[in-house]
């Protein structure tokens, strides 16, 4: 290692330490007997395919909405772009209850949009999967726009106006010129989000509530199992944590780059 | 009731039954504990963390919640599986969502709750701000809430909740321990629990 | 066709205002230092940068402010081609050229531009990526890629200026050819002279945000009428005000020279012609001052010898020259410079 000083070695150390203790913890107080068991219980395998559909349809949402926004706010300048930026960064630095609340006061069914949806179409959406999806796309959209925006920012300005000047709209320069160029931000932004979204649990319990199979996802399901059945909840925490491990280290590499 | 010399200030940890039962067990110290059923009670006796016997302070019934003016004309635990009734009970784990699991299978009751609440507050909660049109929760949740009314579940169909309470092994404090735990069954103590909704033990 | 425009632009620090005209049948050099304006121009006349005043293309009105008329850039019909190629990194070569034929909705796009890569000799390279091509290759892409949607109005942003010398004048050579043989008007812009005296019919100098000259590449170098193009054909300039046989300049010096007129006017002095003495030299040469050495440098078999003074001058002499007057920086030295030496045109 280039020279680092000593002193900053130890402090690197112990911050070290203090990521792999808990997960040592984890996997050394595991128990893997149960484990088998606790893997192929049926409320596991639910619990994960409902975090996984949650967490990836969220991923999809944020994508949908979150590029054009990313794009939007790189145009934008001055105090309107300060003021836009903070706002869709905000749910980042919310605690996630609190944007649960946010979410019930807003589309709860006596909620700011809830309540026209509930008196038209008789709609409620807490307590649904979708209520879920909308948590987690809440709070972990920000980090898409985040990781695009600087995707964009560090964007030769001078590819869009060769493509311009070779004749091309733009919608073709978006399409053809930007949104390739933006591939690697775009993708390290997606895996932050979508392990944000794996990760929900405030927001989702407080707006969606629990329920097996329909919202209760793994971290919530581990939240539950922890106080009657630890070793269920520890055996859950593996899974998500393998889980979550994988993809990452299999992103790793090839695409991520600047994550 | 107990000298102030003994007790000069009670800090207090609230929590679900099960969450605090669930600290203690992976070695939260503390000097009193009060559970609100007897099983989380009996966990903590056979893991050999109590000190003496512990003793029923006081009772809780279930009542269910409606929000304010009942809009959804709720009389009873039947009127709960009306379709289309968006109902929140706690979570089998909690002891008041064991009892309300006890209560509706009784009462031969099906009910398709929309949210299974870690926290009977939860519950209240989600009744309250108006997102749920019914919940199961204690008497003693609703009788001093503004934002909620009850209906009544007749003793019959009803589920009596066994408050307890123990000094721990890990008590730093024991007479403050003790101190407290007289006051908590003395007659004095009784009245204040009756203005909050519970029954005397 | 031909390309009719004003531009002003007025930034914190900066001005531009320019008025040029370019017909189809000649190539404009844009010349000036850096920091004079010459890409903001060329990037005003594609409608990438804000400006006052009026474009007109084959007759079509581009930009009006006057009117709040403007063509947007994609509408322009014209063709940039960028120092340094700015070639879509994640398309191939072929992809590349075949772009502006895509935007331009050609079902035959790629194969057009397969052709425009064969004619130039790159075909074997249609399937590389920019990233694997050399600088002059890329470039050479660059300007297919821009040629191949047939614009109106050619515009290069120093072409040349990011090559390796070696392979500049390789490029330099096949740009030459295509611009020859492109049909619509052409205007580059470039701080170097060598490229600009290569490439075009017609010089316009740009310096500070105004052209201070235009003509043909002989015409501005005889007749320099700022520092960049004197310095650039290696002459003295002057600038003063004259009275029949003499010239005062601003802090009040006087240079002698015939036929001098009246008004304002520009003094070329060629170094060759400044002779150095250590003494005040006594003869007939009219133009005598003291000064100050402040510089000597070695150009080849001759050196340049720069001399502070009344009338700052630049000295052509042998290297023996120096070593008898045993020339140092600082060292006083007196300067002489026949009238007859002293080439004067009005300002």
């Amino acid at each position: 290692m280039r020279r680092v000083p000593a002193p900053l070695i130890a402090l690197a150390g112990l911050g070290l330490l203090f990521f792999l203790l808990p997960l040592a913890g984890l996997i050394l107080r595991a128990p893997w007997d149960q484990a088998a068991a606790g893997i192929t219980a049926p409320e596991t395998a639910t619990a994960l395919e409902l975090s996984l559909f949650c967490s990836l349809a969220a991923t999809a949402i944020a994508l949908v909405l979150g590029i054009p926004l990313a794009l939007v706010l790189s145009r934008m300048t001055g105090k309107p772009r300060k003021v836009l930026r903070a706002l869709t960064t905000l749910p980042m630095v919310l605690p996630p209850v609190v944007g649960g609340v946010a979410l019930w006061l807003a589309f709860g069914r006596r909620g700011l949009v809830g309540s026209l949806l509930y008196q038209a179409f008789g709609l409620q959406i807490t307590f649904t999967t979708a209520a879920a999806v909308m948590a987690e796309t809440f709070v972990a959209m920000p980090f898409l726009v985040i990781a695009v925006e600087g995707g964009i920012r560090s964007l030769d300005p001078r590819y869009e106006e060769a493509a311009r000047a070779l004749g091309a709209g733009g919608w073709m320069v978006f399409a053809r010129v930007t949104l390739p160029l933006l591939r690697p931000a775009i993708f390290s932004g997606a895996v932050l989000c979508w392990a944000r979204a794996l990760g929900e649990f405030g927001a989702t319990i407080t707006f969606a509530g629990n329920f097996p199979g329909r919202t209760q996802t793994v971290p919530v399901a581990v939240y539950v199992a922890l106080e009657t059945r630890p070793d269920a909840a520890i055996v859950l925490s593996l899974i998500l944590l393998a889980v979550s491990l994988a993809i990452l280290v299999g992103m790793r590499d090839r695409w991520l780059g600047a994550l | 009731m107990g000298s102030p010399s003994i007790v000069s200030s009670i800090t207090f940890n609230f929590a679900g039954t099960q969450t605090l039962s669930a600290q203690l067990l992976l070695g939260a110290e503390a000097d009193v504990f009060a559970a609100a059923d007897s099983e989380h009670m009996k966990q903590l006796e056979v893991a050999g963390l109590t000190e003496g016997q512990s003793r029923v302070f006081a009772h809780n019934i279930l009542e269910i919640a409606v929000p304010r003016g009942n809009p959804k004309g709720i009389h009873d635990l039947r009127d709960l599986a009306r379709p289309g009734l968006v109902v929140v009970l706690a979570d089998p784990s909690v002891p008041a969502g064991k009892y309300a699991k006890q209560a509706l299978d009784r009462a031969g009751v099906k009910v398709q709750a929309a949210s299974l609440e870690t926290q009977v507050t939860g519950v209240l909660s989600k009744v309250a701000i108006g997102e749920a049109d019914a919940g199961i929760v204690y008497r003693s949740d609703i009788v001093n809430n503004r934002s909620v009314d009850g209906v009544v579940i007749p003793e019959a169909e009803n589920v009596i909740a066994d408050y307890t309470i123990v000094v721990l092994k890990s008590a730093k404090n024991r007479a403050g321990a003790h101190a407290f735990i007289d006051l908590v069954v003395s007659g004095a103590g009784a009245t204040v629990l009756l203005a909050t909704g519970f029954r005397a033990a | 066709m031909s390309l009719k425009a004003r531009v002003k632009i007025i930034r914190a620090g900066f001005e531009l205002d320019v008025l040029l005209d370019v017909d189809d049948g000649e190539t404009v050099a844009v010349l000036g230092p850096n920091g004079a304006g010459k890409t903001t121009l060329l990037r005003a006349l594609a409608g990438l940068a804000s400006m006052d005043g009026r474009v007109e293309l084959d007759g079509e009105v581009l930009e009006d402010s006057a009117q709040g008329l403007y063509v947007p850039t994609e509408r322009r019909q014209i063709g940039l081609v960028f120092q340094d190629h700015v070639l879509f990194p994640h398309l191939t070569v072929l992809d590349n050229v075949a772009f502006g034929l895509q935007a331009q909705g050609r079902g035959d796009a790629r194969q057009v531009a397969r052709r425009w890569l064969e004619r130039a000799g790159l075909e074997n390279k249609a399937g590389s990526m920019p990233r694997e091509l050399s600088g002059g290759q890329a470039q050479r892409v660059a300007l297919l890629r821009t040629l191949a949607t047939e614009p109106k109005l050619l515009l290069l942003d120093e072409p040349l200026s990011a090559l390796d010398v070696t392979i500049r004048a390789e490029v330099r050579r096949e740009l030459s050819r295509q611009l020859a043989s492109f049909r619509g008007v052409r205007l580059l812009v470039t701080h170097d002279p060598v490229e600009a005296i290569a490439l075009a019919d017609r010089l316009v100098v740009l310096e500070n945000g105004r052209i201070v000259q235009s003509g043909t590449p002989e015409e501005v170098t005889a007749r320099p009428r700022s520092r960049f193009v004197a310095d650039l054909a290696g002459v003295n300039l002057l600038r003063g005000k004259s009275h029949g046989d003499h010239i005062k300049l601003a802090n009040g010096a006087s240079i002698a020279a015939p036929d001098a007129g009246e008004g304002d006017v520009f003094a070329v002095i060629h170094p060759r012609a400044v002779a150095l003495f250590l003494v005040r030299p006594d003869g007939t040469p009219r133009n005598v001052w003291q000064g100050e050495t402040e510089s000597i440098d070695l150009h080849g078999e001759r050196v340049r010898v720069r001399v502070s003074g009344p009338v700052p001058l630049v000295a052509e002499v042998t290297p023996s020259a120096v070593r008898a007057l045993h020339l140092t920086a600082g060292a006083p030295v007196w300067v002489a410079v026949k009238a007859t030496e002293v080439s004067v045109y009005p300002a």
